[in-house]
């Protein structure tokens, strides 16, 4: 089987490579069922909305819901904080993107576009930190907002990012109002 | 390995076997008859220490698991009852909790040998490279046991620490997604970290057996960094060194068991006697101690990709170590100057140790991203300038040179005893 530099491709290569591309095919067929059985299974899945009445939720307080596993903040804002979220030109944020899952990903971070129109009062938002997951604590920080205590990451009154190495706002999950004060989310 | 054995079959029996399986000649020649460097100090017991800590890990996590239920309803329950119910089960328990602190102090202190007298030096590379792959394993099998007790820092301990995975760019989400198997941290999450942290002590001996291989191959490093010349450097690693690694493991002993029954809870935190709760995060969080050097390094970064890639830089540093240091000079008992960098850079890694255990503000971050600077220019200016900046003292010319010599540096404490009967 000695071949020279000039040997044109055997019929034997063409079986050597033939057979390594079908084992390499097979290989990957047989790992991706032990690769994908860690991804989220059909009963984690199952779990996509809910739906939260916040009639009792008054002017200034927050309640958190559980979706998906993940901790939801609900808070219904004072007039003073819809203010100073509004006073904040969008080009002085760190992350001048919505985030909202509502609106399309290129949405400016106005304070209006982190709210539902016509419900700006209430900002509903996924309560992780977007730095390494942890739950930021309400009423806090430097902006008046939240403070994660994990890495000092400061989000503002519109759940915004100020300062800290977290590098996104606080994310908006999908929801709507389905009545006046009952919101689904998910 | 098998090499070095001067054994010779006697009986009927030991014959047959050795000529179907020489496993007789092997560990002889491996653990009885190796030829070992008549200086070694007792720095070098550590390698034995880690051996038995390993082996006690296995058997008492082995033990701990005939007891243990891994769901987030009943795990940290089951540790309760692990404490309160089960016949020595607190004991079990603390000898394992503490055991992975042992392990920690143990490698650390093998890890810092090993910078000293330059042991990741030629012919020894694939040595220390698989040392560094046995550290990482080691850490990664100390975070999800930590996550298995099912307590608050276990919770949140495991949700930081996935989430690095999360600043990856564009995979990074789907990444986490998939370790956690579902959209937080929950139930497939742990059992699967059930299921890992069982599995790799297994791997960490098996690299363990190929870490013991190289330098078999190669011959131990030693105090002197000078290669045995003769017969006369060397002596049979059984009986002298099985007794001072048996003596070294007994002292060690008493150190582990002070904790274990003295202060079992001193290296723990006491947020993990609370059970989980994914919606509230303690006020401060911090990982186990033998994480906060590498902890500090992340928190020093204000970016999150940045942060992330440099707390692995970190460890990635010390792959490429043995083609940093351009010294010619293998042992640091023979390099002025490197020793004093040697002592700054350890003193700058307690440092780091002791910043991540402190609030990530003010003062603190500022001495992290000095610390954090310093770690890698001791890796990547320091040692690749000392070998061209540095004039070292003369190498003895031999090890029994070295050991005779009365009081010359490098000699060993203990070793000299070791007489020249063979």
């Amino acid at each position: 089987m000695a071949h020279t530099d000039q040997a044109e491709p055997t019929r034997r290569d063409f079986l050597y490579i033939a057979t390594g591309a079908m084992g390499a095919v097979g290989a990957g067929a047989v790992a991706w069922p032990f690769i994908d059985q860690m991804n989220p299974d059909a009963s984690a899945l199952a779990l996509a909305s809910i739906e939260v009445d916040v009639s009792a939720v008054e002017e200034g307080q927050s309640v958190t819901v559980q979706w998906r596993g993940k901790p939801v903040f609900i808070r219904y804002r004072t007039a003073a904080e819809i203010e100073t979220a509004n006073a904040v030109p969008v080009e002085d944020l760190p992350d001048p993107l919505a985030r909202n899952a509502n609106l399309a990903a290129d949405a400016p971070a106005t304070d209006g576009n982190r709210g539902a129109e016509g419900k700006e009062q209430w900002l509903v938002q996924v309560g992780i930190c977007t730095h390494l997951g942890c739950v930021p604590l309400g009423d806090a920080g430097d902006f008046g907002g939240w403070f994660c205590p994990c890495h000092g990451s400061h989000y503002d009154t519109a759940g915004r990012i100020r300062k800290g190495p977290a590098p996104e706002n606080l994310l908006i999950p999908p929801y709507a109002f389905v009545e006046d004060s009952k919101i689904k989310i998910g | 390995m098998a090499g070095h054995s001067e054994y010779v079959p006697q009986s009927a029996a030991a014959k047959w076997l050795e000529s179907r399986l020489p496993v007789i000649s092997l560990v002889r020649g491996s653990f009885v008859d190796f030829p070992t460097p008549k200086n070694l100090n007792y720095w070098w017991t550590f390698g034995g220490i880690l051996f038995f800590v390993l082996i006690s890990q296995i058997i008492t996590g082995i033990v701990l698991v005939m007891h243990y239920t891994p769901s987030t309803a009943a795990a940290f329950n089951s540790v309760e009852h692990i404490m309160r119910d089960v016949n020595f089960g607190w004991l079990l328990r603390y000898l394992h909790s503490n055991g992975a602190s042992m392990f920690f102090i143990a490698v650390y202190i093998h890890i810092f040998r090993g910078l000293y007298y330059g042991s990741y030096k030629a012919p020894r590379e694939i040595s220390w490279i698989l040392g560094v792959i046995i550290f990482l394993i080691m850490m990664a099998t100390a975070f999800m046991g930590y996550v298995l007790p099912w307590g608050q820092m276990s919770f949140w301990g495991a949700t930081v620490i996935t989430n690095l995975f999360g600043a990856l760019p564009v995979i990074g989400e789907t990444i986490v997604t998939w370790l956690w198997g579902g959209f937080a941290v929950d139930n497939p999450t742990l059992n699967r970290f059930f299921s890992l942290h069982y599995l790799l002590p297994f791997m960490i001996f098996g690299v363990v057996i190929l870490h013991v291989w190289a330098f078999h191959t190669t011959g131990n490093n030693n105090p002197t960094g000078v290669h045995p010349k003769s017969k006369q450097d060397t002596i049979p690693f059984h009986p002298y060194y099985t007794v001072k690694d048996a003596f070294a493991i007994v002292v060690f002993m008493i150190l582990f068991a002070w904790f274990v029954f003295y202060s079992p809870n001193y290296m723990g935190h006491p947020d993990n006697y609370i059970e989980a709760n994914p919606l509230v995060t303690p006020a401060h969080i911090v990982p186990e101690w033998y994480f906060l050097p590498f902890y500090a390094i992340l928190r020093a970064v204000p970016d999150k990709l940045g942060g992330v890639l440099l707390m692995f830089g970190a460890i990635a540093v010390l792959f490429i170590l043995p083609w940093l240091d351009t010294s010619k000079v293998r042992s640091g008992a023979y390099r002025p100057l490197f020793k004093q960098f040697f002592w700054i850079f350890a003193v700058n890694a307690v440092a780091l140790g002791y910043l991540g255990a402190m609030p990530a503000e003010g003062i603190y971050v500022i001495l992290s991203r000095i610390c954090t600077a310093y770690y890698f220019a001791h890796f990547l200016l320091i040692l690749p300038l000392l070998g061209f900046l540095e004039r070292p003292t003369p190498l003895p010319a031999s090890i029994s040179e070295a050991v005779l010599k009365d009081g010359g540096s490098g000699s060993p404490a203990g070793a000299v005893s070791a007489p020249q009967t063979k």
